[in-house]
């Protein structure tokens, strides 16, 4: 594969988030509406359709852990009186605005115009967005997405979610941007959505090849970027996607395995399935502990938050809001815990992984409840042993190295102690 | 001894090197125990492992010797040959930290007090000699840790107090002295050996005829070392290629399974971590779980707590067997559990039913380990240094009833070196693989 190939969607992704944060930054002066959203079930399309411009605070808060500013951040929302059990996202999200918002390009954040939660599984979105209202003194508006308690999405939900983004959600944009409804312009978005989600797929199930040219954790959070957030629907995103995936299948081709910060991973030992989020504020200490091993991640459940595009699902132009429903109702982030293992179990098969490891982090509870079930699920039915190790989001304080490495290096060692005959991982397909 | 045949052993070592201690487990080919040894670990953790390494071949030595000699000598004058062994390593250990001292002295101290602080280093060193003289020749059989470190550190306090009332020096210049320089001691390449000790050792004795026999066997004795397998915190430190380097949750596993083969779970606590592991019916661990973010109620806790009340750690377990009515510790942080003992001593609790109550508290932390690994399993086994404390096993035993029923209970007085052992035998599956 060429360099400069490789180097095509690194640099793409790399301007346009440039251009956004430089647009955002001008956005008091030119106008543009800014509207504050959650990446899953996030309705960017909706948003992109009324010229508004959308800030993730999350995004923003791994950002500042990837770049070590989380760190200050927190501690500034401690002093404004948030404990240290709060979701550090949350405090990295609040310090970052005590702190003047800067954002992690460098440039300043606008106020939002508009608050727009759609709640997707996660409780303290609602409580974020509430603190934030409080600060900003904006506008909110709520979609409430019902969860999949019983593991699908029922004709009565997406009714709901309809009628709810027909007679709030839409309203609220209107108000707020001076704007009318535009479905033509909203399809036309849809449309761009579902070419970048093809080649997004096709991206991640290379990981089935042997060995893997992609890491779909550690390498996926750059792969995921943009359509996780401000950029689906975009003609920047349709283009990103399909440099992407030109570039993948290319390293399918040539049989190479991921290019980690220390060379390029051929050599593939473990093929993992990764439950959780990676950690933040020690991204590139975590990454080694598993490429120095020679584990690559085959499959992440992380890689799929802002929508399970894997499993088949695609924005349809032809029917805009039930699509958008479908959506926000499809997050991984609003399954139940069945379907969550059974996820799992299928990612364990389909990717042929010879391991599994849950990351679980303590400051979110909506998520680390049930792991350690899902653990031993996982593990009966597939018969694939797995890991567990703790750490955090982004407050360095609860990323302990030495012993997470000490798990993960018992755990490798654990796979090699059950199955002697590793050879059947890292074999060119 | 030159004329004298030399056998040759071959043999495999694990070492294990915790927090706070580091031990060495030598085994033949066949995995069959030669020797023992441990040490406390130390600044420099390569010269905790040579230490650990040297006790373990000593511990191997003698076992040849015992072999050779028994029927001859008996039981009694083997117990005596070792006493008067570990009187020549602690001279000779005790002449090293006289000279350390003496040097720190010279190099730091002005001229006036030079003169009487070397007179007084003189005065402890030569009355920790005759003391230790005493200890040997009474065969006095008292409870003390077996670290030079521990020991000397008690004699050298009493000691120095008494030096300093009596002449008007600064006590604390004297412990200042003592807490440097037995570092350095520590760390230096002493050689304590059975080779360079065991014939001083011998002369102390007499020569007895019935012993010099198997002393000529275990010294010309060679061990051919196959392969050396490390595990434990300071693993990463050793110079070893990957494959000789073995994670100690496999280690507890496969040793406490080499132990006592029906174990299906172990429980291992050590200076710093609490591991709750399940092991199949080969001792291939399954599944595991570690005390994460935070090191409450390991062993140190227990230093601690032993620290607070004043007690040396050995002293803590028979203590808290005395207790009659457990008091009900709430915290498990090591430094909330000491504001807590105060309280409750000032309350007017015993200091036995405190202790019990803390132990308890640790076992209630490891209890929870072991649920989320699994649960407890029929056989289950307690290794690592907070096993050998009767108290603790009494704790998890009434804990292990009340959650699980009835389970059998392993420990092992050698439970300590469960890591080491089982690092041994992955380097026998090396060298006879």
């Amino acid at each position: 594969m060429s360099q400069a190939e490789k180097d095509r969607s690194m640099q793409l992704q790399k301007d346009m988030i440039g251009a956004h944060f430089k647009r955002l930054e001008r956005a008091p002066e030119s106008g543009e509406k800014v509207v504050y959203t959650f990446v899953p079930g996030n309705l960017t399309e909706l948003i992109l359709s009324f010229g508004a411009l959308p800030v993730l605070p999350e995004v923003n808060a791994l950002q500042s852990g990837l770049r070590g500013k989380s760190r200050e951040y927190i501690a500034e929302a401690e002093k404004a009186g948030h404990s240290e059990d709060v979701c550090t996202y949350v405090k990295c999200d609040i310090g970052m605005m005590k702190k003047g918002n800067i954002s992690p390009t460098g440039t300043r954040l606008p106020r939002p115009d508009l608050l727009l939660l759609s709640y997707t599984g996660c409780y303290t979105f609602m409580k974020w967005f509430e603190l934030l209202r409080e600060e900003y003194d904006c506008p909110t508006v709520f979609l409430h997405v019902p969860y999949q308690g019983e593991g699908k999405v029922t004709p009565e939900h997406r009714d709901y979610m309809v009628r709810q983004l027909r007679d709030k959600v839409i309203p609220a944009l209107e108000q707020v941007t001076g704007r009318a409804y535009d479905e033509d312009k909203l399809r036309e978005l849809l449309g761009k959505s579902r070419t970048a989600e093809d080649d997004l797929v096709a991206t991640l199930h290379a990981a089935k090849h042997k060995p893997s040219p992609i890491d779909s954790l550690f390498g996926a959070v750059y792969y995921v970027g943009p359509i996780f957030s401000s950029f689906r629907g975009t003609q920047d995103a349709v283009d990103f996607y399909a440099a992407l995936r030109a570039e993948v299948e290319e390293r399918v081709r040539l049989g190479q395995g991921p290019v980690t910060p220390e060379g390029q991973l051929d050599e593939q030992k473990y093929r993992l399935v990764v439950e959780g989020t990676p950690n933040w504020t020690s991204f590139r200490d975590f990454w080694k502990m598993f490429y120095d091993e020679g584990a690559v991640v085959v499959a992440s459940t992380y890689s799929k938050v802002g929508g399970l595009y894997d499993l088949g699902f695609r924005h349809d132009p032809s029917d805009p809001l039930g699509t958008l429903a479908d959506y926000c109702a499809g997050c991984y982030t609003n399954l139940s815990l069945p379907s969550r293992v059974q996820l799992l179990v299928d990612y364990i098969r389909d990717y042929d992984a010879n391991g599994f490891v849950i990351n679980s982090v303590k400051s979110c509870n909506s998520f680390s409840a049930g792991q350690l079930m899902i653990l031993r699920e996982v593990e009966k039915r597939t018969g694939v042993p797995g890991a567990f190790i703790e750490s955090d989001l982004v407050d360095p304080r609860y990323f302990s190295a030495a012993n997470i490495k000490n798990r993960l290096e018992s755990y490798f060692q654990m796979i090699d102690a059950r199955a002697p005959v590793s050879g059947r991982v890292g074999v060119a397909a | 001894m030159s004329d004298n045949v030399h056998t040759t052993m071959a043999c495999v070592v694990g070492v294990d090197l915790g927090s706070t201690t580091s031990k060495a487990v030598i085994l033949d080919l066949d995995g069959r125990v030669l020797g023992r040894g441990v040490t406390n670990s130390r600044s420099s953790y390569d010269r905790a492992v040579d230490v650990a390494r040297t006790e373990a071949f000593i511990a191997a030595r003698f076992g040849i010797l015992s072999r050779e000699v028994e029927k001859a000598a008996g039981e009694e004058a083997l117990a005596r040959l070792l006493q008067a062994f570990r009187l020549e390593q602690h001279l000779q250990q005790l002449t090293q930290l006289r000279a350390t001292v003496d040097a720190e002295i010279e190099r730091h101290l002005d001229a006036e007090r030079r003169a009487q602080l070397r007179n007084a280093v003189a005065w402890i060193v030569e009355k920790m000699r005759e003391e230790e003289l005493t200890h040997f020749e009474t065969a006095l059989e008292e409870e003390r840790s077996s670290f030079f470190r521990d020991a000397a550190n008690s004699g050298w306090t009493r000691l120095a107090e008494e030096v300093a009332l009596a002449r008007g020096l600064a006590f604390d210049v004297l412990l200042g002295l003592f807490d440097k320089c037995i570092i350095q001691v520590e760390n230096a390449p002493i050689e304590l050996g059975f080779v360079e000790h065991i014939d001083s050792a011998l002369a102390r004795m007499g020569r007895p005829e019935a012993l010099t026999r198997g002393v000529r066997a275990a010294v010309t004795t060679e061990f051919d070392v196959r392969t050396t397998v490390g595990t434990g915190y300071g693993r990463a430190r050793l110079p070893f290629p990957k494959e000789q380097i073995r994670s100690e949750i496999l280690c507890h596993g496969l040793g406490a399974h080499a132990m006592f083969p029906g174990t299906r779970t172990v429980l291992d606590i050590g200076g710093q971590d609490t591991k709750a592991i399940q092991v199949d019916d080969h001792g291939v661990v399954t599944s595991f779980q570690m005390n994460d973010r935070c090191a409450a109620g390991c062993g140190r806790y227990l230093g601690y707590i032993a620290d607070e009340m004043n007690l040396g750690l050995h002293e803590l377990g028979p203590l808290a067997e005395k207790s009659s009515r457990p008091v009900k510790i709430n915290s498990t942080c090591t430094v909330f559990a000491g504001a807590e003992l105060r309280e409750r001593l000032s309350l007017g609790d015993s200091r036995e039913d405190i202790l019990a109550g803390l132990h308890r508290a640790i076992m209630l932390r490891a209890m929870s380990l072991l649920a989320r690994s699994g649960g407890i399993a029929d056989e289950f086994t307690f290794t690592g240094g907070v096993a050998h404390n009767r108290a603790a096993v009494k704790a998890l035993r009434g804990l292990v009833v009340e959650s699980y029923g009835e389970r059998k209970l392993n420990v092992s007085p050698s439970s300590i070196y469960t890591g080491a052992l089982g690092a041994a035998l992955f380097g026998q599956r090396l060298v006879t693989a």
